[in-house]
């Protein structure tokens, strides 16, 4: 089908497009277009305006500065997986990005797009979850004028189809911390046959001191509206030597932290979901201390 | 001599326009003044339309006309069913293009906007308003028959379309009797075709002239031809039907569809030309599905595990009205081959069709065959567990020994050639059979689950002696044609009233005539797909092409041979017994250096300045080919899992296929045909199905949720082959299009269940997909 129709502007920087967001009301912003685009032809969504932000450098580039990743809102799937940076800081990040869609998708697809769409079945929202990723979002009528707000991920991601960006902000870029040494990261997820997306993910950061974890941060998705931090288990962890037993023991605390927010479908049921989701967190934890191999 | 041609494993021809993106398809063609038509569908799976306004849609902007059912009603006669099996009741209800009073599935069409783009027609076909009172749907094709289920139709009562009986032998007798029973119900679901072109007509009709040129993607333009000239009223010889590049159909380009007649009637109506894409929404929901059984099936045998007899109910759907080939799919083309490779003496088959408030189910890659072909491979497996052997000593036991020219199977079938139990030896010596199953055993002592599975099938294919067609029902001829014209340079058009549309069978008819007439292959074209320019044909499907239009093309070079060597005779002023031939040239027995080329041959054919008394100018020839037989390819399949019992998940490691289609005409080719195959019955195992819930609304409706397969998932595949000519046919060739599709998804099934044995899984219904093998693995306690 053809997308209802609607007006199309072409924003030269972020100020021009937070301009034309309040000028537009119910404007949408397109980046990429590999969410919007296909709700459009379907006409499930039908904004009276597309503010186009694919030509704004400063939303664009990715680096890995005084320990922070930093990544522009425009940045492909693409360009995220295949930089060296990225890589040295934080494998899992390029690791999941490769792991998106296929060629295309990643060629076009943008971070930033990806994120505020906050579909439940993606890949990053789980990831960025469990990294502690920050979120920096700009508006017309923050106090920040530039620089803009700074979002955790558990606040910026509100729920189905639901971010904390306004209606007339934007999302400029992302930053997460750059692993430590003492620490490992692996993204598992079990991958829809039609698409690739998430039936269900799990993101795990460990941080190991003198043979025993530290923390853990673990984040799981795909299954619920917004992705979790499943805190029983992180707490089942700290403390532990890691191995296959305290993994298993631990992963096995997942559907406390679940409770009844699952949600299924025919394919994959709630109740299918959560025991998958801590199959996955085992998985990625014995991939992350190196005790499976991909 | 050089490599023979036929044989020979070259390039596909088709391919560089096709991965270039040069190729033509129906949606590429524009017209000047040409217009464009939406369709608006129903919503409902049955509903009675109260009230159509339309009166939005034609002031919209670019809006050149909107027609609904009343419009179309007696001017546009009903789509008809061109299959309409004897003996069987079969109730051909009226289909009508476009529903006036009651629609019978998500997707029935209601009303069609015409406009000047494509945009502005689905613009203005929001603005109509239908008013539906909807009424219950009838959805599982059993649960259909039975009292109280909504009724689809007033003269199909309990929603029968047709009840089909096969019997050969006693079957009840053979049960009662019998030693050994087992029994399975076996859910065969649904499936789409997902031909990655989407269907698509131009509608082009002149008044002056009469005439109408319809550009539609189809596997038969002549067969639709035909039909929309009952549709339409107009005379056959004013229609032209023209099938450009066709981007795949698997069976779902054969039917006639209401959406092309739609497109004629608004050019017809309009004066201009219309086109009519589908969307892939619109392609899941209107486009024809196939398989959709539930069978309930068992066989009898002996304690020693020789079959005595099969039994099957079998309960098709045929979705809300009868699709051009329906009925003869779950019949003819499925309960005929339920002795399969086996000897087996007693079979009954009670065969009933069913009409559901869902799209019309036709042919779909193997079409009847693979759902014969998964029961009975089933039911042998579970066979030897009851008796505690293995599978493939089973089938031993039972497979038709070796026959060069003919064997009766208790369907009344008489297969042509074969020789299975070879085949069976070649591909279990390729795997190491023993020594598969003791990595088997070693991986359960640690755990992991392997699974083997192995399946023997044969198939009827090469669509068919014509004066079978007739007595089983089918509205049509199955013969072929060719015309084979040199040209005064020598170079070869060669036109066929088959149409392939991804077979290849553009290099490999031109490989044909290359090695019967010496014409260097690069120097041969094939023409087919338009009915102005091709022979009367009957079409692309069952496996026909090469089997029944590629015998017509080498009978079509034999005469041409004959004519040329008459002709040669008379430059080298020899008698005709007297001259030989070899690669391309004709020469005086002993006198090879003194030779005419089939080349010179055509030149002065075309030029006729010296030709012998009484024969005609032009190298030309045509023939009509109507096959005595049906061709029985067969072959062995081995597929090899491991199934995670954590979460379920199934990985095909290996699959190996095993096939005989007797000569091959180009090695490459079949191997892509089996390929493409296997893959697609690891789709009905693995992922594909369509789902509908219990109000007819289809939930899988995109490619988010129903799951093609991915190169990624399946393995590298093996193949091997025997051959073993079909003496029915002049090359000895028969089909390989539907072979894969035909045993790799019983192969894949039957490996999964072997690998869930130990943890005491026997059953599951398809597709496979992680959460229900979970499930069984882990209700079992």
């Amino acid at each position: 089908m053809y997308a209802a129709e609607f007006d199309y502007y072409k924003a030269g920087s972020v100020a021009d497009a937070i301009q034309l967001l309040g000028a537009h009301p119910g404007a949408k912003l397109i980046a990429g277009g590999h969410s919007l685009i296909p709700l459009l032809k379907l006409r499930l969504a039908r904004p009276p305006a597309l503010v186009d932000i694919g030509g704004i450098d400063e939303l664009k580039g990715i680096s890995v500065e005084n320990g922070t990743i930093r990544i522009g809102a425009l940045a492909t799937h693409r360009e995220i997986a295949t930089s060296t940076a990225v890589e040295n800081a934080c494998e899992m990040v390029a690791e999941a990005a490769a792991g998106i869609g296929d060629t295309q998708v990643r060629n076009r697809g943008t971070i930033g797009g990806n994120v505020v769409h906050a579909d439940p079945a993606s890949d990053w929202p789980t990831v960025l979850t469990a990294l502690n990723a920050n979120f920096i979002v700009e508006g017309s009528g923050g106090l920040l004028r530039r620089g803009g707000r700074s979002v955790s991920a558990g606040d910026f991601f509100q729920g189905l189809f639901q971010t904390s960006v306004g209606e007339d902000e934007i999302l400029t870029a992302i930053e997460a911390p750059a692993l430590q040494p003492n620490q490992v990261a692996e993204y598992a997820k079990m991958a829809h046959p039609a698409t690739g997306f998430a039936v269900v993910g799990a993101a795990v950061v460990v941080t190991t001191v003198d043979g025993r974890c530290s923390a853990a941060s673990i984040a799981v998705g795909g299954l619920v509206p917004a992705p979790i931090r499943a805190r029983s288990v992180e707490a089942a962890l700290v403390g532990q030597e890691l191995n296959a037993e305290t993994v298993a023991a631990a992963a096995a605390h997942l559907s406390d932290d679940v409770g009844d927010n699952a949600t299924g479908d025919f394919f994959a049921s709630a109740e299918y979901r959560k025991v998958i989701a801590a199959v996955e967190v085992k998985h990625a934890l014995n991939h992350a201390i190196g005790l499976a191999h991909h | 001599m050089t490599t023979r041609i036929f044989g020979s494993g070259i390039r596909r021809r088709e391919d560089p326009r096709l991965i270039t993106g040069q190729a033509t398809y129906t949606d590429d063609i524009n017209l000047a003044g040409m217009v464009h038509a939406a369709i608006l569908r129903s919503p409902h799976a049955h509903a009675r339309i109260t009230g159509v306004d339309v009166a939005a849609a034609r002031a919209a902007p670019g809006v050149v006309g909107v027609y609904t059912g009343a419009d179309t009603d007696g001017v546009l006669n009903p789509i008809p069913c061109a299959w309409l099996v004897p003996d069987s009741d079969v109730k051909a209800v009226a289909y009508p293009a476009m529903a006036k009073d009651v629609v019978r599935y998500v997707g029935d069409a209601v009303a069609v906007v015409v406009a000047e783009t494509r945009a502005q027609a689905e613009d203005a076909l929001e603005s109509i308003n239908v008013n539906y009172e909807v009424l219950p749907a009838a959805v599982n094709p059993e649960a259909a028959t039975q009292g109280g289920a909504p009724q689809l139709h007033d003269d199909a009562p309990n929603n029968q379309a047709f009840h089909w009986v096969v019997a050969g032998g006693d079957a009840d007798a053979a049960f009662e009797s019998a030693e050994v029973v087992v029994r399975d119900t076996i859910l065969q679901q649904r499936l789409i075709p997902n031909a990655i072109e989407p269907r698509s007509a131009i509608a082009s009709y002149t008044s002056a002239m009469g005439e109408l040129t319809l550009w539609n993607t189809s596997q038969n333009p002549h067969i639709c031809r035909f039909l929309c000239s009952l549709v339409t009223g107009l005379p056959e010889h004013k229609i032209r039907v023209i099938a450009p590049e066709v981007g795949g159909g698997f069976g779902s380009k054969i039917a006639m569809y209401p959406w092309e007649m739609i497109a004629v009637f608004c050019s017809m109506q309009l004066g201009r030309p219309v086109k009519w894409t589908e969307t892939r929404s619109e392609n899941y929901q209107s486009t024809t599905h196939g398989r959709d059984h539930i069978q309930h099936v068992e066989m009898a045998a002996t304690r020693e595990g020789k079959i005595t007899g099969l039994r099957t109910v079998v309960y098709a759907a045929m979705g809300a009205y009868l699709s051009t080939a329906s009925t003869g799919i779950p019949t003819i083309l499925h309960g005929l081959m339920y002795s399969g490779p086996y000897d087996i003496p007693n079979i009954k088959g009670d065969i009933y069709g069913v009409f559901t408030n869902t799209t019309p189910v036709e042919a779909y890659r193997g079409a009847g065959r693979p759902e014969a072909t998964f029961l009975l491979e089933r039911l042998v497996n579970l066979l030897a567990d009851e008796l505690g052997e293995d599978p493939v000593e089973i089938r031993r036991r039972n497979l038709i020994p070796k026959f060069d020219d003919g064997h009766d199977v208790a369907t009344g079938l008489n297969y042509d050639s074969g020789n299975y139990e070879e085949l069976l030896d070649l591909v279990l010596g390729h795997v190491n059979y023993q020594q598969l199953k003791e990595e088997q055993a070693r991986q359960r002592e640690h755990g992991s689950y392997m699974g083997i599975g192995v399946s023997c099938y044969c198939e009827i294919c090469g669509l068919g002696p014509s004066q079978v067609a007739g007595a089983v029902g089918f509205g049509g001829g199955l013969w072929e044609s060719a015309i084979i014209r040199f040209h005064p340079t020598g170079k070869v058009n060669v036109f066929v009233g088959t149409s392939p549309h991804g077979q290849g069978e553009e290099t490999t008819f031109a490989q044909i005539v290359s090695d019967e007439l010496g014409v260097p292959v690069d120097d041969i074209d094939i023409v087919h797909g338009d009915t102005a320019n091709t022979p009367m044909g009957w079409g692309t499907y069952g496996s026909r092409t090469t089997v029944v239009g590629g015998a017509a093309v080498a009978l079509t070079s034999r005469k041409i041979k004959d004519k040329a060597r008459a002709l040669a005779a008379h430059l080298l002023e020899a008698a005709e017994e007297d001259i030989d031939y070899e690669d391309g040239k004709f020469f005086v027995r002993g006198s090879p250096d003194q030779n005419k080329t089939i080349q010179d041959i055509a030149l002065m054919a075309n030029v006729a300045w010296n030709m012998p008394e009484g024969m005609e100018p032009g190298l030309e020839a045509t023939t009509f080919y109507d096959p005595p037989n049906f061709s029985y390819p067969f072959g062995a399949h081995v597929a090899v899992v491991s199934v995670d019992p954590d979460n379920g998940f199934i990985q095909l490691q290996r699959y190996v296929a095993a096939d005989d289609c007797g000569p091959q005409i180009n090695p490459v080719v079949v191997a892509g045909q089996v390929h493409g195959g296997v893959v697609q019955g690891a789709g009905q195992a693995l992922w594909e199905g369509a789902v509908y819930d219990e109000n007819g609304q289809l939930l899988t409706g995109s490619m988010l949720d129903y799951a093609l397969p991915k190169a990624h998932l399946v393995p590298d595949i093996e193949i091997l082959s025997t051959i073993t000519p079909s003496p029915h046919n002049p090359l000895g060739v028969k089909g390989i299009g539907e072979t894969g599709a035909i045993a790799s998804t019983i192969t894949i099934y039957n490996a999964v269940l072997d690998a869930l044995k130990p943890l005491g899984v026997t059953k599951l219904d398809m597709p496979l997909t992680p959460e229900k093998v979970w499930r069984a693995i882990h209700q079992q306690g």
